[in-house]
């Protein structure tokens, strides 16, 4: 890729140095938003740009910034809880390139005529939080946080906020109720954040990446960002590569110009010991599990191509799995994580990710019968669009589609199991499974 | 006490937030109280809740439903190492079991000089350097990682940087 547009500071050294940036047009973007643009028209520029949250949900975030409520004080903060497995994106760009976040944030709050923001870590990112810390100290002394912004009116202030562990704060109310100093559960929604959000107050919550994108959508236009990618999918995303890679990392790319083989073998260097893709998670733990077919590794990776093959872009945390892993053991560790991580607000997902730990170790110790499998598949098939945030649904997506694609993984701990081959942790051969084509783009939830 | 001790940190951690709503120091309160007295007390948990508002049993739930916060009292230092699933594709589970064999420790323990509690914890967004730990103790928390893909962290390594914890 010719020019990095999030990861800039692999482009320019120094470029987390204010002066560095400054040097390369920063805080420009915001200088024009406040002095020459009204609210409005920086939120119809990156409605215009057809940027997308980049956390995960990929909704249109011109869109989200025009559903504010007329009402005052409002917030706006930036979502760095970063939780999700296999994801490692806004860390780099908050350690590397924090200018380009903040200025974003900033563009944002101004956009929403907020005057506080907030940006909202997660707390593992201690010496993130310290440094950025600094940085902010340091746009106070500039004049570039403070009173009367430019020579204009407005006002505007950004702290930093830790948490404390909880991968649900990720999710956006979740999170404000964690700012509020309460435990981390989600609200019932609506009413959403842009209508009653941080203190009940009108607020937009925007991923770090996403924010990152804004200082040069503002400073080269919507018409220029809309160049990159794609027509629904446009602009440059960061995918996280992990898992059975040689070269696991983050690659920024434009969305839809590039294959998953390309990532995996161009990118990521391909499998060690040139082993098999067997299986993707496009999304992290929460991923529908999509086999490494040729399908799906020629599919072009933008939101719409993605879905087409029956799972989700998401937060593009590429977890690649080769053929010598045993997705019994896979949904073991994202069924372990989801029961964790569980706020225990909703039952179907507090019991069910117990229930479903419970007997994936089970099969894990090869302390059951076929029929247990089954029984794995009716209590994962139990809570999915029961429960007021996604983390129920995430945490059975990973089970349902390595269920139904590769069962042969599953039943082969059971006591009554034909065994072919001996206490085997490789998978059974492609074609003793059924054809791997999913034709249901969604887990079979309600 | 926090409010004595502290009182300038605690205000400058109370301004970051609308005057009215004070609660919103809960979390960074109960890391200072954390560094204070290498875990959260009842004591503290008052004390947290008095300069907040809130009653201390609220402060108590927060203090249970974070994973970051603690209780009671273990090692001088938790070292934290992630065997999710990114990092155990790459091998983190049997670093996590081969540290713990050299610590002396299985996972869960302290090390029998009170220095180490060894943990498994879930996803810590550093799946690129697989494998990693980080280190809690009363100086906040740090990240080791694997300097490349190419060259992971060796157990060797990893009981080298715990012996710089020592002392510190």
């Amino acid at each position: 890729m010719a020019e990095h547009i999030l990861l800039r500071h692999r482009d320019i050294p120094d470029i987390h140095k204010l002066d560095v940036y400054l040097q390369h047009g920063g805080y420009a973007a915001f200088e024009k938003a406040v002095t020459t643009l009204t609210p409005q028209q920086v939120i119809d520029e990156v409605k215009a740009s057809g940027l997308r949250g980049r956390g995960g949900a990929g909704f249109p975030t011109g869109v989200k910034w025009g559903f504010l409520t007329k009402d005052f004080p409002r917030y706006v903060v930036a979502n760095s809880d970063e939780s999700e497995p296999g994801t490692f994106k806004d860390r780099e760009i908050m350690e590397r390139n924090p200018h380009q976040f903040f200025e974003g944030l900033m563009i944002a709050a101004y956009a929403a005529q907020a005057n506080l923001a907030y940006n909202y870590m997660r707390g593992e990112f201690w010496d993130i939080a310290r440094r950025l810390d600094r940085v902010l100290d340091e746009l106070r002394q500039r004049g570039l946080l403070g009173q009367n912004l430019f020579g204009t009116p407005y006002a505007l202030d950004i702290h930093n906020h830790l948490g404390a562990g909880a991968y649900i704060c990720g999710e956006e109310s979740a999170l404000l109720e964690s700012i509020e100093g309460k435990l981390g559960q989600p609200r019932l929604k609506p009413p959403f954040p842009a209508d009653k959000g941080l203190y009940n107050k009108p607020t937009i919550v925007n991923n770090t990446e996403t924010l990152t994108n804004v200082p040069l959508i503002i400073a080269r236009g919507a018409a220029w960002y809309k160049t990159l990618g794609t027509e629904k999918s446009s602009g440059v995303k960061v995918f996280c590569l992990s898992g059975s890679v040689r070269q696991p990392g983050n690659y920024e790319l434009e969305l839809g110009k590039f294959t998953l083989r390309q990532l995996i073998y161009d990118f990521g260097g391909g499998v060690p010991d040139d082993r098999k893709v067997k299986a993707i998670l496009m999304s992290g733990a929460s991923s529908n599990v999509l086999m490494g077919t040729d399908d799906v590794l020629d599919a072009p990776m933008d939101y719409e191509s993605i879905a087409a093959k029956g799972a989700a872009l998401g937060s593009a945390s590429v977890i690649i799995v080769d053929e010598s892993v045993d997705l019994a053991w896979l949904t073991l560790k994202t069924t372990r994580f989801f029961k964790h991580e569980s706020c225990g607000k909703c039952t179907p997902c507090r019991e069910g990710t117990y229930w479903m730990l419970n007997l994936l170790e089970r099969i894990h110790r090869g302390d059951v019968m076929k029929a247990d499998v089954d029984l794995l598949n009716t209590v994962a098939s139990q809570i999915a669009g029961k429960c007021l945030c996604p983390l129920g649904e995430f945490a059975v997506a990973p089970v349902l589609t390595s269920l139904k694609q590769f069962r042969a993984d599953f039943d082969q701990h059971a006591k009554d199991a034909k065994k072919a081959a001996p206490a085997a942790t490789r998978p059974a051969p492609a074609a003793a499974r059924p054809a791997p084509r999913a034709k249901e783009p969604a887990p079979a939830g309600d | 006490m926090l409010a004595e001790k502290y009182r300038a940190e605690i205000d400058t951690l109370l301004a970051k937030y609308p005057p009215e709503h004070k609660r919103s120091a809960v979390m960074p309160l109960l890391y200072l109280a954390q560094q204070e007295y290498g875990y959260v007390t009842p004591a503290a948990m008052a004390e947290v809740g008095e300069i907040c508002g809130v009653s201390a049993t609220q402060v108590a739930g927060i203090v249970g439903f974070y994973s970051l916060y603690y209780d009671h009292r273990a090692g001088k230092r938790r070292v934290q190492v992630c065997t999710d699933l990114p990092c155990a594709l790459r091998g983190a589970e049997k670093f996590a079991d081969d540290l713990c064999q050299k610590l002396g420790v299985k996972l869960g323990e302290t090390t029998k000089d009170g220095e180490f509690t060894v943990e498994a914890v879930m996803c810590l967004a550093g799946c690129d350097k697989a494998p990693m730990f980080q280190v809690q103790g009363a100086d906040g928390l740090h990240y080791h990682e694997s300097e490349t893909p190419d060259k992971p962290m060796t157990v060797e390594q990893a009981l080298g940087i715990l012996e710089s914890y020592k002392g510190r």
